[in-house]
């Protein structure tokens, strides 16, 4: 018998597929786990609709959910329950770790040029905030693309959604 | 076919037709940034396109793919603004990516306040990305809004801008761009320079139809 437990605990396993130092569960795509008898209902909330690894990650899912010995079933929620505001703070610090300014929280309205202009971005590298918007977007469409004044690194941004 | 259908299926095919003439600036962009910026602009639009088909495909049957495509050229539902082949005129491109995101903006205002839940999570959800594009574009705007070209750009596509969105949301466009109602230039079958998009863009999936195995 599979408990929720032992199932939030597999998940918690699987790399994602762009950043693997973070899991899906620190990512904040797994909504929620349901168990009924051998049958393991998963909700999956995806990050940009774009986004070309969201069939990897479903795949991955289902098959941590089988190595468990349960049956998955894995539903994709089309609406905006995931934001960057559910990436854990373990995930945020392993993005760092890994050179990737996590997302700063989400504002009560949407982000402005002027927010993306200010200095309240920090290089994950050196740590300043002496930073600069290269460009809104970047190699993927999660993130864009940040210069630091201070240690004269690029590095890439977390967009806030 | 529902109106619901028919509206998903305007919708799906803007993002996906936008998304494929964005693409035809992945690599020859007047700077690399903005071959970064116009072809993840694209994947989005294309992304956005796909979860608007899937939710088609429920009441349409088929899948995501078939509905972008296997319909004939003529089947197409998107707006002229969209069809329209700029790779290689940069004011035109920036007036439209002005002009479109504007008029998306007020359509996902509109689709977010709706009864229906489903379209309204989605709206949602491809809203949050959109912001993006919206501030690239107006970022864009700064720089050359004061352009001859690109003003002329603006007024010659204007009419095409007002067609993308349904009758009762006109008036807010126009007056978000502080611009005059002017006749729009309605959906209606696509012509000759989207069948040749249809051509480009299909060729894959007629050269491998589904069930193609190897």
């Amino acid at each position: 018998m599979v408990t929720e437990a032992a199932v939030w605990e597999a998940l918690a396993q699987i790399p994602d597929p762009e950043i693997p130092v973070i899991s899906l569960v620190d990512l904040g795509v797994v909504k929620s786990v349901e168990v009924e008898g051998e049958s393991v209902r998963v909700e999956f909330t995806p990050t940009f609709l774009g986004c070309p690894a969201l069939e990897v990650m479903k795949r991955e899912l289902e098959r941590a959910i089988e190595a468990i010995g349960a049956e998955p079933q894995v539903e994709v929620v089309m609406d905006d329950s995931w934001s960057t505001d559910r990436i854990s703070p373990e995930g945020r610090e392993k993005l760092r770790e890994a050179g990737f300014a996590p997302p700063t929280p989400r504002a009560a309205g949407p982000t402005t040029l002027v927010q993306l202009q200010s200095k309240a971005f920090r290089c994950p590298y050196c740590g300043s905030t002496e930073t600069r918007l290269d460009n809104i977007f970047g190699p993927t469409p999660c993130r864009s693309v940040r210069y630091c004044e201070s240690c004269r690194q690029p590095f890439e941004q977390f967009k806030t959604i | 076919m529902s109106e619901r259908a028919q509206l998903l299926l305007e919708l799906a095919d803007d993002e996906l037709i936008l998304g494929w003439r964005d693409s035809e600036w992945t690599g020859i962009a007047p700077f690399l940034e903005e071959d970064v910026a116009f072809s993840s602009i694209a994947q989005n639009e294309i992304g956005h396109a796909r979860a608007l088909y899937e939710l088609a495909a429920r009441e349409l049957g088929g899948d995501a793919d078939s509905l972008a495509f296997d319909r004939r050229p003529d089947e197409y539902r998107c707006a002229p603004l969209v069809q329209a082949r700029l790779v290689g005129d940069w004011a035109a491109t920036i007036a439209r990516h002005v002009l479109y995101e504007t008029a998306d903006a007020v359509r996902l205002e509109a689709l977010k306040a709706s009864d229906d839940a489903e379209l309204a999570g989605l709206a949602a959800k491809m809203d949050r990305e959109e912001v993006y594009h919206r501030l690239h574009a107006e970022m864009w705007l700064a720089r050359l809004g004061g352009e001859e070209r690109t003003r002329t750009a603006l007024d010659e596509l204007w009419p095409s801008a007002l067609g993308v969105l349904a009758l009762e949301l006109r008036p807010l466009l126009a007056e978000r761009l502080g611009r005059p109602e002017v006749e729009a230039v309605e959906r209606v079958a696509p012509g000759a320079e989207f069948a040749e998009l249809w051509q480009e863009m299909t060729l894959v999936r007629r050269s491998a139809p589904a069930g193609a195995q190897w």
